[in-house]
């Protein structure tokens, strides 16, 4: 379980807090989506989550912020990182630049927690297989495109087998097939028992595979629930979100008197099919 | 005239991967065309090719009628701007306003022309206010619109985007297309490459499809969304409402939400 109660954060000589009054619950083994527009403090609320903040970033940290009940402030950084992986948002970043081959790159992080050479390039190998990267394994990191760099980005965080996983956009560089493969990769981590949270654009995606969606706004949680809940709330484009084509389709609809105001607005394909399939007032 | 000529043109690697197997096609000026498939169909590989970066293995690629081979990088840039997928690739100054006027000053203009040109671009991509911002102390997405301000200021006729929406958020997407339509209304020539099939149904006159380094589809976007057989050899999806009313059974092959609505009324 990942809990924030009242979590505030302003960034070393920052003039105003990046986050302020946030409370989340993550519960374990679940898919929680945060969306919000940019500036909004995504990439700094996932850093508090990975215990980034503030113990790399230094700063301000006010509130509690715990895994598992323990707070995050007070665990050492190897801890932090045995218990939360963090892909962050740019892959170029995550490469240690220490390393020749994706492989070692990939194994960096076992190496440095003192894994057995074996059951390392086991584990590399099977993420590999799982991200369908297995051909690269022998280039080098600085010969890839950025949707293959940010695979690697993501094995060399699923290797090391944390329970949670917190993810910064991790499918801005990939195209549709590898997008897809992602969030297959989360639905069977999910099965498994991790915790993930996701912070993505991608609001399609999320609703397919995401138990929970928090909207970050204005540096706090504006709004929690379903997908179904969130993505039809009328107030996500004041906070920069928008709202999937079918829920844009059905407003627009609504306006001009093809549907009632009591047809429920469909955020996904299924949705929208019932919706649109049947016509006026024919909804499920 | 045409903006844009490729004529069989192959390119292989160094490394001796064949990138690019005999492309041939035309963009005339003024038109929007996005470029879709997955990575490493050869779309990045192909605009390369347009700013001199990359010379044909064999083929010929014509810019604004005449061919790229002998002609200097910097001579094309100024026919040609290319907006690259990973902004730090392009951005090197240590402010934004200094970044965005290096284009302009290159291609000779004044100090005071660069200096205007540049805060207009700025203004359209919503970054006034960071014209003496570092670009490190920017975010990803925000260093993807310098980069786009940059190549808006040299005024090229031909403006090439790679992946110009990923990690914008839906303003961010809003200000592209609205930079897509206005390059396209100054009669300007848009060749995008992207992986959003709705922001190239929504804002493109043309879509080429590409997969292994050939084309597979090339046509308006209601044409080619159509072609169920190469977009699954390209592994892309049709846009979302396109897919949805083929799914309903209409008979109309919508492109916006606009005119998924109005096949509704019509249906």
């Amino acid at each position: 379980m990942i809990r924030l109660d009242d979590v505030g954060y302003t960034y070393p000589d920052a003039p105003a807090p990046a986050l302020q009054h946030v409370s989340l619950e993550v519960p374990p083994g679940s898919i929680t989506g945060v969306v919000g527009a940019s500036g909004a403090g995504k990439t700094t609320l996932a850093k508090v989550i990975a215990g980034f903040i503030p113990q790399v970033e230094g700063g301000e940290l006010t509130g509690s912020a715990t895994v598992d009940g323990r707070n995050l402030a007070e665990l050492s950084l190897v801890e932090a990182v045995s218990k939360v992986g963090l892909v962050i948002q740019n892959p170029f970043n995550q490469i240690s630049g220490a390393r020749y081959t994706v492989r070692g790159e990939i194994a960096f992080g076992l190496e440095n927690l003192g894994t057995p050479r074996a059951e390392m390039a086991a584990g590399v190998d099977e993420v590999a297989a799982l991200l369908r990267i297995t051909d690269l394994l022998d280039r080098s990191p600085y010969a890839l495109s950025g949707g293959q760099m940010q695979l690697v980005a993501i094995a060399s965080m699923l290797v090391l087998r944390t329970p949670v996983l917190v993810m910064d956009e991790p499918t801005s560089q990939l195209d549709p097939a590898g997008t897809r493969l992602v969030f297959s990769v989360l639905d069977t981590l999910e099965e498994a028992g991790v915790t993930v949270v996701i912070f993505e654009h991608k609001l399609e995606l999320l609703q397919a595979h995401a138990d929970r969606l928090l909207v970050l706004a204005d540096r706090t949680i504006a709004l929690a629930g379903t997908p179904t809940e969130v993505l039809a709330d009328e107030r996500l484009s004041g906070w920069g979100i928008g709202a999937t084509r079918y829920t844009r389709a059905a407003r627009l609809a609504r306006e001009r008197g093809l549907i009632g105001a009591e047809v429920p607005l469909p955020v996904s394909f299924d949705q929208a099919a019932a919706v649109f399939g049947t016509g006026a007032g024919g909804a499920r | 005239m045409s903006a844009v000529r490729f004529e069989n043109v192959r390119f292989s690697y160094p490394s001796g991967v064949e990138a690019l197997r005999g492309v041939s096609f035309e963009v005339p000026t003024g038109q929007r065309l996005a470029i879709v498939g997955q990575n490493g169909a050869g779309k990045t590989t192909l605009v390369r090719h347009l700013n001199g970066i990359f010379q044909p293995t064999s083929g010929s690629v014509y810019v604004a009628d005449a061919a790229t081979t002998g002609r200097a990088i910097a001579e094309l840039a100024a026919s040609v701007g290319y907006v690259f997928q990973n902004p730090d690739e392009q951005i090197f100054a240590s402010t934004v306003i200094a970044d965005v006027e290096f284009g302009p000053r290159n291609l000779g203009c004044s100090a005071d022309e660069a200096r205007s040109r540049a805060m207009a671009s700025l203004a359209t991509v919503g970054l006034a206010a960071e014209a003496d911002t570092h670009p490190l102390h920017l975010s990803l997405s925000e260093r993807k619109r310098v980069a786009l301000a940059g190549v808006l200021a040299m005024q090229t006729p031909i403006v090439v985007l790679d992946e110009p929406t990923t990690g914008q958020d839906a303003g961010g997407v809003a200000m592209v297309a609205g930079v897509v339509e206005a390059l396209a209304s100054a009669g300007r020539t848009v060749i995008a490459i992207t992986h959003d099939m709705d922001f190239a149904a929504e804002h493109f006159d043309r879509v080429v499809v590409m997969a292994k380094g050939e084309v597979l589809a090339d046509g308006p976007p209601v044409v080619v969304f159509g072609d169920a057989e190469a977009l699954a050899r390209a592994a892309v999806e049709p846009p979302q409402l396109f897919r949805l009313a083929a799914h309903l059974g209409w008979p109309d092959r919508p492109l916006t939400v606009e005119g998924f609505v109005d096949a509704f009324e019509r249906r």
